[in-house]
């Protein structure tokens, strides 16, 4: 099986699903890159961060479709190419951009298929890459998918490796409804080993990375990678783990999180948003009150602090949970 | 193209029927029955009417909060529409979208929508679709005079020259954005002219003749099927009652509704110019009454409707989860 860094799985699902579905289309602020500058160059970037490449010269551009930055339009064009029978793929660059689409998102494409009684629905995908890490700032920086977790009608999907990047993106391009996929940059170039074919990776399973007897640890993306760096070095100690990666959060699968608590007792919650109204806090109820009688300790939750993702190196490094602190939790958790 | 007798007498129709529709529920609000808010399009016929008479059921149209008249031009069931107004179990979205909400993709109506300003890039996305079909389709965004102040309404309509799409922006210039009048709010007073500043051509029509309305919009249309790009109309109309359904129009001077009701009703323009089109009065009164039995049937249905099962609360959010 071929090595493909996380970049390149997400690459390859959209060019085999593209090549399937003459519906997929792809658009967004330089998707392609290049039109209208002076080198001549028609696919100048293939995307910010490289995921569009070589569609341009494969679909052509009456697919994939370079955009002024506007992002309301870029996302609402999506709502209504996917309301008119396409399958839109649109970039929204940083995930932070929400900010300035949220309606076209929350109010729309999340609404449509309730609205409109279930007659009709909005497969369209907002790609957001998303995370710290990269001493990008406030407005780059952020994992904002608790925002569009919490709405009716979104699924979000936040995949931690290339393999189920590309399962996941496969599952996205073919779903019934909108899907904000949440790409972390820092994982964009870790390689893993990634099928060349077709094959998906369902909604609202979650993965079991890591098996153990003694705690429950939850991550999402790269604290999934920082997750497993604290269980391995807990291994000397003779603590073991499970370690569960959700992979979708809406829908998520709290049943293999509660099946586990079931068993380990006690439960870390690893998520790199603040902490208030997170997917940790989110976790972190539902054990607290579906899982409560399973508990042999209070829950931990590790997370970014209550502040905006700050530029300088050391408060960057200071801002994101680290392996250490989740070691720390997973330990303090162990003396109850 | 001129319109030919019959397509005048439907044309007619539907007019009628939008405004016996929102004066029966001008009449209907007042007895409570009706929840939350209605924005009555009275007053409006002529700019809905006159543009959705140039489609098909392919071509796709996104409206606005005053959106019952869009739909009703766009061939969405008038029974269906009332019991949706009413909340019903029957009605067009089974009662879960309600007034500002009426949406029927089957026939290319993509939603009514309670974000001003929310429907343009959505028509922009349609058109997407209509230009890969290349079936010569096209998309249309209603929009009132207050979205021409949203920033997404400038998105959309730059991203639509950007692409080459076939999207017609009718702006309804009915004078007001909620309460607050268009030679305030408007910094240009210029609709058609921002328009065309996106790289469109636009133009201004009386948005109180049929006629006018449906010849500007002739005239949109051969531009974008063409393959040049969008166009835009900005049609000057009134509307005759308040924002929403018991708005005081503390902000409209006293007869102005009354001036208008007699200067800018555009049905009595049409009827004034109907036998120079070959239609009789006596034939429009059948249609008269045709159009009120149908609103009486309407809500009649409505009332009878039984209101949704609670189990639905929870169903329509996603395909599968």
């Amino acid at each position: 099986m071929a090595q493909k860094s996380m970049r390149d799985a997400i690459n390859d699902a959209l060019h085999l699903e593209m090549a399937r579905d003459p519906r997929v289309i792809v658009l967004g602020e330089d998707v392609s890159g290049g039109a209208g500058g002076s080198s001549g160059e028609r696919e100048a970037s293939g995307g910010i961060f490289g995921v569009t490449k070589g569609l341009l010269p494969k679909f052509g551009a009456g697919r994939v479709i370079d955009t002024p930055i506007s992002e309301s339009a870029i996302i609402g064009a999506a709502a209504g190419a996917a309301l008119a029978g396409l399958r839109p793929v649109a970039e929204l660059m940083f995930a932070d951009f929400v900010g300035v689409s949220l309606d076209q998102i929350f109010n729309q494409m999340a609404k449509f298929r309730y609205m409109f009684g279930g007659k009709t629905g909005c497969p369209a995908v907002v790609r957001l890459a998303m995370g710290a890490g990269m001493n990008m700032g406030a407005q780059h920086s952020q994992t904002i998918y608790p925002l569009l977790a919490s709405v009716p009608g979104l699924k979000v999907v936040i995949p931690s490796n290339a393999y189920d990047a590309k399962g996941l993106m496969l599952s996205a391009l073919r779903d019934d409804d909108p899907v904000m996929f949440f790409e972390h940059k820092a994982l964009y170039p870790r390689k893993g080993e990634v099928p060349d074919g077709d094959y998906t990776v369902p909604f609202g399973e979650a993965a079991l990375v890591r098996e153990g007897e003694h705690v429950t640890v939850v991550a999402l993306a790269r604290m999934v990678v920082f997750a497993e760096k604290a269980i391995d070095a807990l291994a000397k100690d003779g603590i073991s783990c499970d370690l569960i990666d959700p992979r979708t959060v809406s829908p998520l699968d709290a049943d293999t999180i509660l099946e586990s608590v079931e068993n380990t007792g006690r439960l870390v919650v690893v998520d790199e948003s603040p902490p208030r109204c997170s997917l940790a806090a989110d976790i972190a109820a539902i054990v607290a009150s579906r899982g409560f009688r399973s508990l042999r300790a209070p829950i931990e939750i590790v997370t970014a602090p209550h502040t905006p993702v700050p530029f300088a190196r050391e408060l960057e490094r200071a801002y994101v949970p680290s392996p250490q602190r989740i070691e720390q939790a997973i330990r303090k958790v162990m003396q109850e | 193209m001129t319109l030919t007798r019959e397509a005048l007498a439907r044309a007619y129709r539907q007019m009628k029927t939008i405004r016996e529709f929102e004066e029966r529920l001008h009449l209907e609000i007042q007895t409570g029955e009706i929840p939350g808010f209605t924005h009555l399009y009275a007053g409006q016929e002529a700019v809905a009417v006159g543009v959705c008479a140039t489609l098909g059921d392919r071509d796709y149209i996104v409206s606005t909060h005053r959106g019952h008249g869009h739909c009703i031009a766009k061939g969405c069931d008038v029974a269906g529409m009332m019991k949706e107004i009413y909340g019903r179990r029957d009605g067009l979205c089974k009662g879960k979208g309600g007034s500002m909400h009426i949406a029927d993709v089957t026939k290319g109506m993509l939603g009514a929508n309670a974000i001003v300003g929310g429907g343009p890039p959505i028509a922009v996305g349609a058109a997407i679709a209509c230009k890969l079909r290349g079936d010569g389709t096209v998309s249309v965004a209603f929009g009132g005079d207050g979205s021409c102040n949203q920033g997404t309404v400038f998105e959309a309509l730059n991203l639509a020259v950007v692409l080459q799409v076939p999207t017609i922006f009718v702006f309804e210039n009915n004078g007001y954005s909620e309460h607050t009048g268009v030679d305030y709010a408007v910094g240009s007073k210029d609709i058609a002219g921002r328009a065309r500043a996106f790289g469109m051509p636009a133009e201004r029509c009386d948005g109180s003749d049929f006629h006018a309305v449906h010849a500007a919009m002739q005239r949109a249309l051969e531009h974008a099927r063409g393959g040049r790009g969008p166009a835009a109309i900005e049609a000057v109309t009134t509307r005759f009652y308040g924002h929403f359904e018991g708005d005081p129009q503390l902000y409209r001077a006293r007869d102005e509704v009354r001036r208008q009701r007699e200067s800018m009703d555009c049905l009595k323009r049409f009827r004034d110019s109907a036998a120079a089109h070959g239609l009789s009065a006596s034939e429009l009164d059948a249609l008269d009454a045709a159009v009120l039995a149908d609103i009486d049937a309407a809500v009649a249905g409505a009332k009878a409707s039984p209101p949704p099962a609670e189990a639905e609360l929870t169903t329509d959010v996603y395909s599968s989860y």
